[in-house]
Order: C-alpha cells, then sequence, then structure tokens
C-alpha cells in the first residue's frame, strides 16, 4: 500500500510528527511496513501529534500577534506624533491662519507678535533642491565609475571611504563647513560666479550680493556632502543587480559603455536610483545641525543664493529653547510644514515611478 | 572532406569546402582565463552564408569561442586571446580596432532572452540607431523589416509600445534575433539560443535560422546534437578545449573519424 495514500486526507505538517515517530520505532524497515505501521499507530501517537500540533498552533499564533503588534506599534507612533504637532500649533493655526504662508517676516518679540513661515519653507527647499542638483549627478557618476569603469583593485578602497562619508556625523560636518569650507567658499567660489554673472539679467541677481560666510549656498553644499554617500551606495548596489548578460547584449550591439549606461543600465535600475535619490531629499529636507551651523539665520529672504537664510528645521533648532507661546506654537506648525512637506515630497516621488513605468510599457 | 585538427599537430587553417569562402577564421587561437587555459591552438574556418555548429560537453569552450568572434571577452580584465582571427582577412584580434563597429559587424544571440528594459519598438530602434540616422517613417519601416525577419511581426504588431519584458521567452528570443538582425549585421553568433525555450519555440527559432543563413553567415553553440543536425551545414565537435573534428554536419554525424567524437555523438560521455 502507497505510503502517500494513507496520508491522504492529513495535512503534509500533521503527517510529519507521526512518521519521525514511527521510523524511530523501525529501523531498517522497508517503505511498506513504516506505511503499515504508522497506520496502526495512528491511535496511540495521536495523543502525541495533538500535542504538538498545539505547539505549532501557540507558536504561530505568538508570531502573528508580535509582527501584528509592531505593526500597530508604526501606526500608533505616526497618528500620535501628527495629532501632537496639531494640538501644539493649534494656537498658531488660529492666529495667523494662512497668512502664516505667506508672511516672510519673523518678529517674536513684536507687539503683536508677527510670525510667517516663508522664508524658512523657501530656505528648506531651496537648499535641498541644490543640493540634489549636485549630488544626484555626482553621486550617480560615482556609482556608474564604481561598477562599470574602474579597474577591480581601487574599487573596495573607493567604496568604503563613500560608506564612511555616510558615518561622519553631522554636527562634525556643520563645523568643517563653519571653519573651513565657509571662509573657502566666500573668498574664492563665491567672488568668481559674482564676477562671471555680473551684469547678466537674472543670473546676475541670483549668484548676486557680497560674499558670505554663512549663506544658502554653503549649506546646501554641505547638504550635497552629506546626501552623497546615500545616493552612491544606493546606485552602487542597484547597479550591480543587472545581470550581466543584459549588459553584455547591450555591448554586442555596438553600444559604448555610455551607451550601455544610458540606455540599459539606468532604466533597469531607475526604481532603486530614484528611491536612493528620494531618501537623500528626504534627509536633506529634515537635517538640521550642519545647516543650523552655516545657514546663517536670517529670515530675509534675498535673491541671492549666497545670502544667509533659514530653513525649517534650523529655525526650530536655533529658536525653541527660549521660545514660549505663540513663539514655541509657531515653531510646532513650521514642524507640522514640514512633516507635510516631506509626505508631498515622497507622493510625487511615487507618482514619477508610476508615471516612469507607464512610459516603458509596464 | 574533413579535417581533424586536434591539437598543435593539425593543420593551419581547416578548410572544409574550398567553394564556399570563409567569412571567419581562426588561426592558432588560444584562450586564457586567467591561469587556465581554456581553448588550445583552435584552428578552423566559418564559411559565408552557411549555419555552422559548435557542439561538445559542458565546459569544452565552445561559448568561449563564439566571444572570441566578437571580443565579448574583452569587457572582463584577466581573459586574453593568443592567435589570429580574420573577418574577411582582417584581425580582428588587434587591439586598436574598433569594437563598437566590430559588435555591430557581428552580433550575438545569447542563451537566455535579453530584451533591453524598453517597449518592444525601442528594442529594435535603439541599436539602429546607434549607427544611422533615419527619419520616423523610414525607423518604422526597419523596425517592421527586422521584426518580419525575426518571425514576430504578427504576434506584436498591436503592441509595439508594450515593454519587451511583457513577452513571453520564446517571443523575447525572437525580439533578440530581431533586434540583432536589425543592425544589419554580416555575422550573427548565436550562443545556445533555444536552451530556455520550449520545443515550439525551439522549432519556430531553428526555422528562423534556416531562413536567416541566406544573408548572414551564422555560428551556433549548442548542447542539443539533433538541433546541431538539424540546422548546421558544418559541425565542430570541441572537448577539453580543443577542437577534435571538423567537418560537413551529415559526414561528422554519420561516420566521424575520431573515436571520441564518435562516443560523444552516440551519448557514450558528455
Amino acid at each position: 500500500m502507497p505510503l502517500h495514500s494513507l496520508l491522504d486526507g492529513y495535512e503534509t505538517v500533521s503527517a510529519i510528527p507521526n512518521m519521525v515517530f514511527c521510523e524511530t520505532q523501525d529501523k531498517g524497515v522497508g517503505v511498506t511496513d513504516i506505511a503499515v505501521h504508522s497506520s496502526a499507530m495512528e491511535s496511540a501517537g495521536s495523543c502525541d501529534r495533538t500535542r504538538a500540533l498545539n505547539a505549532f498552533k501557540l507558536g504561530d499564533r505568538a508570531f502573528y500577534w508580535t509582527t501584528r503588534i509592531s505593526a500597530m506599534l508604526v501606526l500608533t507612533l505616526l497618528g500620535g506624533i501628527i495629532i501632537s504637532l496639531v494640538v501644539g500649533s493649534w494656537p498658531a493655526i488660529v492666529e495667523f491662519g494662512s497668512s502664516f504662508l505667506t508672511t516672510q517676516r519673523w518678529a517674536p518679540s513684536a507687539e503683536p507678535p508677527v510670525l510667517g513661515a516663508l522664508s524658512p519653507v523657501y530656505g528648506t527647499i531651496l537648499t535641498s533642491v541644490i543640493a540634489m542638483m549636485i549630488a544626484i549627478p555626482a553621486g550617480i557618476g560615482i556609482a556608474i565609475f564604481l561598477t562599470e569603469l574602474c579597474p577591480l583593485w581601487a574599487r573596495p578602497p573607493i567604496g568604503m571611504a563613500i560608506e564612511l562619508l555616510a558615518g561622519i556625523p553631522s554636527i562634525i560636518y556643520g563645523m568643517w563647513g563653519f571653519f573651513i569650507l565657509g571662509p573657502i567658499l566666500a573668498n574664492t567660489v563665491q567672488p568668481f560666479f559674482i564676477d562671471l554673472f555680473e551684469g547678466v539679467p537674472i543670473l546676475g541677481s541670483i549668484f548676486g550680493g557680497p560674499p558670505s560666510y554663512l549663506s544658502l549656498f554653503n549649506a546646501s553644499l554641505i547638504l550635497a556632502i552629506m546626501v552623497l554617500p546615500f545616493i552612491t551606495a544606493i546606485s552602487r548596489d542597484v547597479f550591480a543587480t543587472v545581470p550581466p548578460v543584459l549588459k553584455e547584449a547591450a555591448y554586442g550591439v555596438g553600444c559604448t559603455t555610455w551607451e550601455v549606461v544610458r540606455h540599459v543600465v539606468l532604466p533597469y535600475t531607475r526604481v532603486g536610483v530614484i528611491g536612493g535619490a528620494m531618501l537623500a531629499l528626504g534627509r536633506a529636507l529634515g537635517e538640521t545641525m550642519a545647516v543650523t551651523f552655516i545657514i546663517g539665520n536670517s529670515f530675509r529672504i534675498s535673491p541671492s543664493i549666497f545670502a544667509p537664510g533659514t530653513t525649517i528645521s534650523a529655525a526650530i533648532a536655533s529658536e525653541f529653547a527660549e521660545s514660549d507661546g505663540l513663539h514655541q506654537s509657531s515653531l510646532m506648525l513650521l514642524g507640522l510644514l514640514l512633516f507635510v512637506l516631506t509626505f508631498f515630497v515622497l507622493a510625487a516621488a511615487r507618482l514619477m515611478l508610476l508615471r516612469l513605468e507607464k512610459k516603458a510599457g509596464k | 572532406m574533413t579535417v581533424v585538427a586536434a591539437g598543435a599537430s593539425g593543420p593551419a587553417l581547416a578548410v572544409i569546402d574550398p567553394d564556399v569562402p570563409a567569412k571567419v577564421a581562426a588561426c592558432n587561437l588560444n584562450f586564457y582565463y586567467g591561469q587556465h587555459h581554456a581553448l588550445k591552438n583552435i584552428n578552423l574556418s566559418i564559411a559565408t552564408n552557411r549555419v555552422t555548429a559548435f557542439i561538445g560537453p559542458s565546459g569544452c569552450g565552445k561559448s568561449t569561442l563564439l566571444r572570441i568572434f566578437n571580443r565579448m571577452y574583452d569587457l572582463y580584465p584577466g581573459q586574453r586571446v593568443e592567435g589570429r582571427v580574420l573577418l574577411d582577412n582582417a584581425n580582428i584580434l588587434d587591439p586598436k580596432l574598433d569594437l563598437n563597429l566590430l559588435r555591430a559587424r557581428v552580433g550575438m544571440v545569447f542563451q537566455k532572452p535579453t530584451p533591453f528594459p524598453m517597449t518592444i519598438y525601442e528594442n529594435i530602434a535603439f541599436g539602429i540607431r546607434l549607427y544611422e540616422k533615419l527619419s520616423k517613417s523610414e525607423m518604422d519601416g526597419r523596425v517592421e523589416k527586422a521584426l518580419r525577419d525575426g518571425a514576430l511581426w504578427n504576434e506584436v504588431k498591436d503592441k509595439l509600445n508594450a515593454s519587451g519584458l511583457s513577452l513571453s521567452g520564446g517571443q523575447q528570443q525572437r525580439l533578440c534575433i530581431a533586434r540583432t538582425v536589425a543592425v544589419r549585421p554580416e555575422v550573427i553568433l548565436f550562443d545556445e539560443p533555444c536552451s530556455a525555450l520550449d520545443p515550439i519555440s525551439t522549432a519556430k527559432v531553428e526555422e528562423l535560422i534556416a531562413e536567416l543563413k541566406t544573408h548572414y553567415t551564422i555560428a551556433i553553440v549548442t548542447h542539443n546534437m539533433q538541433q546541431a543536425a538539424r540546422v548546421s551545414d558544418y559541425t565542430s565537435f570541441m572537448y577539453l578545449g580543443e577542437m577534435i573534428e571538423f567537418g560537413p554536419t551529415n559526414k561528422l554525424f554519420t561516420s566521424p573519424s575520431d573515436r571520441r567524437t564518435q562516443d560523444y555523438i552516440t551519448g557514450r560521455f558528455g
């Protein structure tokens, strides 16, 4: 009698403990014998089997609830943070309403206080955009060099250096930016651009004004350096997932390395690369310490990127300690704005991915 | 006439049929993966507008040999070649050679289908665009022609803007063949093109190879001896990096001159 016909009707899991039990009992007996015995054992072994099954079920249930509670915890935390932000910022919302978004003036000690988020929001978006404009091409470029062009022996040291760059605490970037990078930029790079674009209609005012140790541009550059390792590491990892045969096929129709990267590697990995860029953008939007050091904390919006400015997180960090009442509530509202801003950025990224996929015909 | 080209004792060049000119000829070819000597003194010629098959057990160097003909090995450091490979009497192993042009002349179809991550239309147009500037209507014509050559047009003509990855495995492989043909190469290398395909797709690809040989010189590596017997005019049997025997396909399969060839084709090893 075949073994499987006896086991029909039982789930595989339930059959296994029984069979193991039989085999230890009758070592060296043929398959048919085992099968016959196992049917005879069913009544004797059913108690053991029930116990084993119950143990399985208990473990399963514990596992289910552990994972479920972990997932729910995240949602609870998220909801709690949103609620406390809204509650904390409610006085400011009532006082200023939508004018909070359009007011540039930030005068907490005026009578009555005038507080507007325009400058920090502008600074946050501008520094992040400039940082991404620098970091995305550079990061992807480094990743392409590391995976496609770099000689094998040089790959590990360069890759490790990039990863170490990610491990530098942001306060150190802040100090370095304040004491070293700022003066260098103010003495060389900024004057160069100011001279270069002097008199040019729009660029002249973007790259205008006096050079400054503390500016939006310096903060953007520091942000770019800080997010570069994210973009590089993620891009490098996803570039390595491109099947070699796909690249060979592209080389096989006569592509140059650049054409292979442009038309095969990047399209194949674009979801991962964009994901890395978004992660980097998320960090750039929220980065606090380094930016607070070098942005100058000025609430005046200037057309020049070499002028001091502020960002949402820098404003909160530098003022929260000595704030109270409406001022504190306004800082909370700034925090809520940052939250919403980040949410919209991530949503926009998702939308972009969907459209890209549609374009590729998926 | 069958020429046995075993090891260093073989003749300088194995010419099979004096009436058919050689498109590609390998002379004293040796290939190394680092220290490993993968191809030993290979001499052969691939006849113009004929199908030449390479058979032999796994690891015997068939694919390695094929990858020399379009210098695909160049992508990987540590792989090197000695000897000469002549394409229309010009040595393609010359380091100064323009690899992109060579690969346009010598196309390759791989073991697994490798459609690019773009639409079906773009998969074909991509290769053409690398070499020619065509108007939209000319390009449409070229894409249609290539897809017809790949025996795929009727199946995809209504969904040219779908992703190449949305096709079935057999269709993907024919898309890859169409893509290779679209660039108008002179030689097409097939590296086990049917090993990932079902029998019906395999039959289609084999039919396609038979049609393609009127315009192209074809070299095919296959594990399937029946396939070699069906599609090829000449067959080379390789074993442990050496070319054991090379001759007209019907001769090699019916009365091989070497004992090892006979053992292999009768299934005694491999």
